[in-house]
């Protein structure tokens, strides 16, 4: 396993978000975590890269084992050196340019000389079809555009795994297509990658993986295809079927009044 | 003709006096302000403990009490205590630290302005927080701030002519000796009005050109 989490418990407070969340990803899984809102896939995504402090847990990462409830700041610095993480909001820096968005961890917190980083930076971005708009500012582009750069930022730094929260909840649903393609890319390159999605057509097609998540637990974990077709649990055949038949009503009716998109 | 001769002779003599005191202490004051702004704004935006009490403290005293009271206590009431100042040096530390005490508030209400996931997007890259700090947050707080900024630096200036107060012979001071000597009092006063004014419209003016240049970039 490249990464595993073991028991992974998180609390806001009196409310217990994470019941004990155990995962394990192999090199060149691609992993989608599914599940209804407020089940806490958001949350455990952030725990693992420490965006939350997890309560207590284990995470194994690359042969190394770290006590999550007394994870030191070095500890953590290293693993974020290995990993990246795709936000919902995309969250580019924007004060910088396309380029500097994804030179600035290369120079700044890896020490790269900037010609090279510069030519890493470039070279991931025409990886997500977005070299030409190098010089941009982040407000100049659309929402795809701007998450594109956010998976070049990524890439810049040869993760081993890179970390997705919903990168297209925040998207119009014509410039979802464009993030996916570059995804679907990434995940035929050989990209480990784990992704918190409402996207099932990404989850069905793409992921070689899926993890559904309820109530702060997982109640399943297993290969996309067995998920898909023979889903186990009550609680998964329930959401598959809520999704399923959203998903229909959206493509299948031009119209959808009052059908929000969650 | 003869309103115009009172002018033209008291001219040289204000303006002398803006160069020698009135500008200068605008701007050292102005700089100093802005380091402690900075650093005050920041210990609150970062949650530093202790720290950020004292900064609250300050800025309640500062806000919260006249100007031309803290300048009489610093020159007139700490030589009491044996801590004599001279009338510059009085003058620059309190409307250092008063101004920079509105200014705190104008930079961290612009640091809370800037949108936090950046922080988040700046860990994930590697960076640490004072690098974050400096080089995405920071630069971004500064163009949010700068309008709030410029204002105090129009307040700082017109604040000097207190400084008369303490016996500092800056532009206030100087007309008001004039004046004194040729009772003058219309003329001057509002000649020195229209100096004040002048300084005040080129640094308003100063003040668009730079923003239009902010404006270009991000």
């Amino acid at each position: 396993m490249m990464l595993e989490a073991l028991d992974i418990k998180k609390s806001f407070g009196e409310l217990e978000v994470l019941k004990g969340v155990s995962i394990g990803v192999e090199k060149g899984d691609v992993a989608a975590i599914l599940g209804p809102s407020g089940s806490g896939k958001t949350t455990f995504l952030r725990c693992i890269n420490f965006l939350e402090r997890a309560s207590s847990g284990t995470l194994i990462f690359d042969g190394e084992t770290f006590d999550l409830a007394n994870i030191t700041k070095k500890q953590i610095a290293e693993i974020r050196r290995k990993t990246a993480f795709v936000f919902q909001n995309y969250n580019l820096f924007r004060n910088k340019t396309v380029l500097q968005n994804v030179t600035e961890g290369l120079i700044v917190a890896r020490k790269v000389p900037k010609a090279e980083a510069r030519e890493k930076a470039m070279d991931a971005l025409r990886r997500v079809g977005m070299a030409e708009k190098a010089d941009s500012y982040p407000h100049e582009l659309s929402g795809g555009q701007q998450q594109r750069v956010a998976i070049a930022r990524a890439l810049a730094t040869d993760p081993e795994i890179i970390f997705f929260d919903e990168p297209t909840s925040a998207l119009d649903p014509e410039l979802i297509g464009e993030v996916l393609g570059v995804m679907r890319k990434l995940a035929d390159e050989g990209m480990t990658m784990l992704v918190v999605t409402h996207e099932m057509g990404f989850a069905k097609n793409v992921s070689s993986k899926v993890i559904f998540m309820d109530g702060g637990v997982v109640l399943e974990e297993g290969s996309s295809a067995e998920f898909f077709s023979n889903p186990h649990g009550e609680r998964t055949r329930e959401f598959l079927r809520t999704i399923l038949e959203r998903d229909e009503e959206n493509s299948s009716v031009t119209e959808t009044p009052t059908e929000g998109k969650e | 003709m003869k309103t115009w001769q009172i002018m033209s002779e008291a001219l040289p003599q204000m303006l002398k006096s803006a160069l020698i005191y009135t500008v200068p202490l605008t701007v050292i004051s102005f700089a100093i302000a802005l380091f402690i702004s900075i650093m005050i704004a920041l210990v609150q935006y970062s949650n530093v403990p202790v720290a950020k009490q004292i900064a609250r403290f300050y800025i309640w005293i500062m806000r919260g009490t006249p100007v031309l009271v803290q300048l009489f206590i610093v020159f007139y009431g700490l030589p009491k205590l044996g801590l004599v100042i001279n009338a510059y040096v009085a003058t620059v530390i309190t409307f250092s630290l008063n101004e920079g005490a509105y200014m705190a508030e104008t930079m961290r209400g612009a640091l809370e302005s800037v949108p936090k996931g950046q922080i988040e997007a700046g860990y994930c890259v590697g960076m640490t927080y004072w690098q974050i700090m400096r080089r995405i947050v920071l630069p971004q707080a500064f163009k949010v701030a700068f309008p709030g900024l410029s204002n105090s630096i129009v307040a700082l200036l017109k604040e000097t002519s207190l400084a008369s107060t303490i016996t500092l012979p800056e532009m206030f001071m100087e007309t008001k000796r004039i004046a004194s000597r040729n009772f003058e009092y219309l003329i001057l006063y509002v000649e020195v009005a229209l100096v004040y004014l002048a300084i005040t419209t080129l640094i308003t003016f100063a003040q668009r050109k730079l923003e239009k240049k902010f404006n270009k970039g991000y």
